[in-house]
């Protein structure tokens, strides 16, 4: 598909480095944790989870989120999408735990509201570096309890989300999903596994993607070779069993780096 | 068995370069799970680069139109990817090498030396990498004076990627032949674009790149028509290939094995059903081998 056009409706202020940019496309079969390609026209194109059907939600890093925090309502940028592979829906009466980390709650937060309209049980770990970034903690409150951990204690505990983790019994949970920075998600993939529920659990992953399709091979990953844009960016547990998961990723120039 | 410029393979379908090669893990997923019968790596050069800016490939009604700008973790990167590939893939690999000029190809190729690829397929086509690929490879002394350089340092067979973005495609063909090439592989991809109208952008990062997929066959079949008519070594078939017919066609063109490349994005597989379908096809037609297909058209008169 040639990138559609998309024209902001409207921008909300998240946090002071992260905004959601509402379009005038809906997505009606997004399923959560699909991703677009993001064009910001001139400057380049960089893959973002969807946090509705029409929205995605930005954390400023680099040189392409920057340039998209510059746009007005009004403006707009090229979309592709969506792509890839969501997380699994529960079904009526299952239970279901979310962990999301920082800017890792866009492709939650619509996971969580699906999973609240199915009629399944939802509980949330929330976490970030402080109160003031803490993302959507309004939409999964409304899906459900939610339990906050911030690094610098000032809501919730102090901590990380694995230490919320800790204290809950998993077994419990028929669903766990996950998105965050890949240290937290691989601490949260050992404690997982240690509790020998490690099947239950759905990883969104982070690579370099340049086509965002599935033909050019830049968001591989080892020892599968699964395409992190195609068969992810969501994958079980066990498909990241004896993986590169937690240890090492690829630049864009197909070099590994360290995590 | 099927031999290729001394390469054993059980049929003649390999994975094109830059599709899913950029590790390892990938070249023998598409070896394992798809049957590709052989597969050549991302096209490796001196250093890393990062390539274009994105969008670096789009999708078309008719194909792709892509400018990665050769991205690569450069020779030394890639040497572990290529180990991997050898060892566990179960086919022959062949290392994709680019370079501005001759010195820059034999450090590339006799840097992959310890990674034993099978084969060496030299990049003089890239259509969208300023200084690399088809600026190399749309002179023909250029072409000749690589061909051999590489030659003189790699133990192993070498082919010569062509581009179609020249008025004459058999004149690069012929220079890499006198090079000493084992054989020609046609083609790289058509110089392309596509405008965003909304905006009036160019699409890609780049603002033009390289079209690949359904739409370019009808051009592949032509240069390799003329390719087979005019060389005395094989000629390998590719672009636009997306079926066991596509493969079929290219052959009696002139291939003696056919790559595929962006059909590769609909289902890895792919190699398995051509392999499927070539079968079939030959045991239909009571053909007592598949080589009777190589160049059958010419003899159609
Ligand atoms: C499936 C997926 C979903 C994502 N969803 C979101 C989201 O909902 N919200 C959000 O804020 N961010 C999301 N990201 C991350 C986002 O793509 C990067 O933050 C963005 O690309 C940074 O671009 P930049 O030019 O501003 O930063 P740069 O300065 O160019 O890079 C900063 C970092 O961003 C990453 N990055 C840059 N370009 C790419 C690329 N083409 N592909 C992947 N990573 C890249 C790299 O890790 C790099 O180290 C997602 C990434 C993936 C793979
Ligand atoms: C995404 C992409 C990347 C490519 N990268 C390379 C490359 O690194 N080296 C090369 O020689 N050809 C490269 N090609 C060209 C292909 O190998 C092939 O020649 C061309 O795409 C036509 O075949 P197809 O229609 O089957 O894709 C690339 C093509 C695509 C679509
Ligand atoms: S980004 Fe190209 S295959 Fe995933």
């Amino acid at each position: 598909m040639l990138p559609l056009n998309a024209t902001i409706l409207q921008i909300t202020e998240e946090s002071h480095s992260v905004r959601t940019f509402f379009f005038d496309l809906h997505f009606e079969t997004m399923e959560p944790g699909q991703f677009v390609m993001v064009w910001g026209r001139g400057v380049n194109e960089v893959p973002m989870g969807l946090s509705r059907i029409n929205s995605i939600t930005v954390l400023k890093v680099g040189e392409t989120t920057s340039k998209l925090f510059e746009l007005k309502e009004g403006d707009s940028f090229g979309l592709r999408g969506p792509f890839g592979r969501g997380f699994s829906l529960p079904s009526e009466n299952e239970k279901i735990l979310i962990i999301a980390g920082g800017v890792g709650a866009a492709p939650l937060s619509p996971y969580a509201e699906a999973a609240y309209a199915v009629g399944s049980e939802v509980h949330t770990i929330l976490g970030a570096r402080s109160a003031d970034e803490l993302i959507f903690e309004k939409r999964f409150l409304g899906a459900g309890k939610v339990y906050i951990s911030t690094d610098d204690g000032s809501k919730g505990i102090k901590g990380f989300v694995t230490d919320v983790l800790k204290g809950l019994d998993l077994s419990a949970y028929d669903k766990i999903a996950i998105c965050g920075k890949e240290l937290m998600m691989v601490s949260v993939f050992r404690l997982i596994k240690d509790r020998k529920v490690l099947e239950k659990a759905e990883f969104s992953l982070h690579r370099y993607f340049k086509c965002g399709i599935g033909i050019c091979g830049s968001c591989c990953i080892d020892r599968s070779g699964f395409r992190v844009c195609k068969e992810g960016p969501v994958f079980s547990g066990m498909q990241l069993l004896d993986s590169e998961f937690g240890r090492y990723e690829r630049d864009a120039s197909g070099r590994r780096v360290q995590i | 068995m099927y031999v290729l410029t001394g390469l054993k393979m059980k049929n003649p379908t390999i994975l094109a370069a830059g599709i899913l090669g950029t590790t390892g893990a990938s070249l023998c997923r598409v070896a394992l799970e798809g049957g590709a019968n052989a597969v050549v790596t991302k096209s490796i050069g001196c250093m890393p680069k990062k390539g274009h800016p994105n969008p670096s490939i789009i999708q078309l009604d008719c194909g792709f139109l892509n400018a990665m700008g050769l991205p690569n973790p450069s020779y030394q990167g890639f040497l572990q990817e290529l180990k991997i590939a050898k060892k566990d893939s179960g086919v022959p690999v062949i290392a994709s090498i680019f370079g501005g000029n001759v010195v820059e190809f034999m450090e590339v190729a006799e840097g992959l030396l310890p990674g034993k690829p099978d084969a060496f397929e030299l990049n003089v086509s890239c259509p969208h990498s300023e200084g690399y690929g088809a600026a190399v490879g749309s002179n023909p002394c250029l072409v000749e004076a690589i061909t051999a350089a590489v030659k003189d340092v790699v133990n192993v067979p070498v082919w010569v990627k062509l581009t179609p973005n020249v008025s004459d495609i058999t004149s690069i063909g012929t220079a890499a032949e006198s090079g000493g090439a084992d054989a020609v592989v046609a083609i790289n991809t058509l110089k392309g674009m596509a405008i965003d109208i909304e905006s009036g952008y160019p699409i890609l990062g780049n603002r033009s790149g390289g079209l690949s997929g359904k739409a370019v066959k009808p051009v592949a079949v032509k240069c390799i028509y003329d390719l087979y008519a005019t060389l005395k070594i094989p000629v390998i078939g590719v672009g636009g290939v997306s079926c066991w017919q596509d493969a079929v066609e290219m052959m009696m063109a002139g291939a003696a094995a056919v790559q595929v490349g962006s059909a590769v994005y609909e289902r890895i597989d792919i190699f398995s059903e051509i392999n499927t379908g070539i079968k079939a096809f030959l045991q239909r037609k009571s053909y007592s081998d598949v080589k009777k297909l190589i160049g059958l058209s010419h003899e159609m008169v």
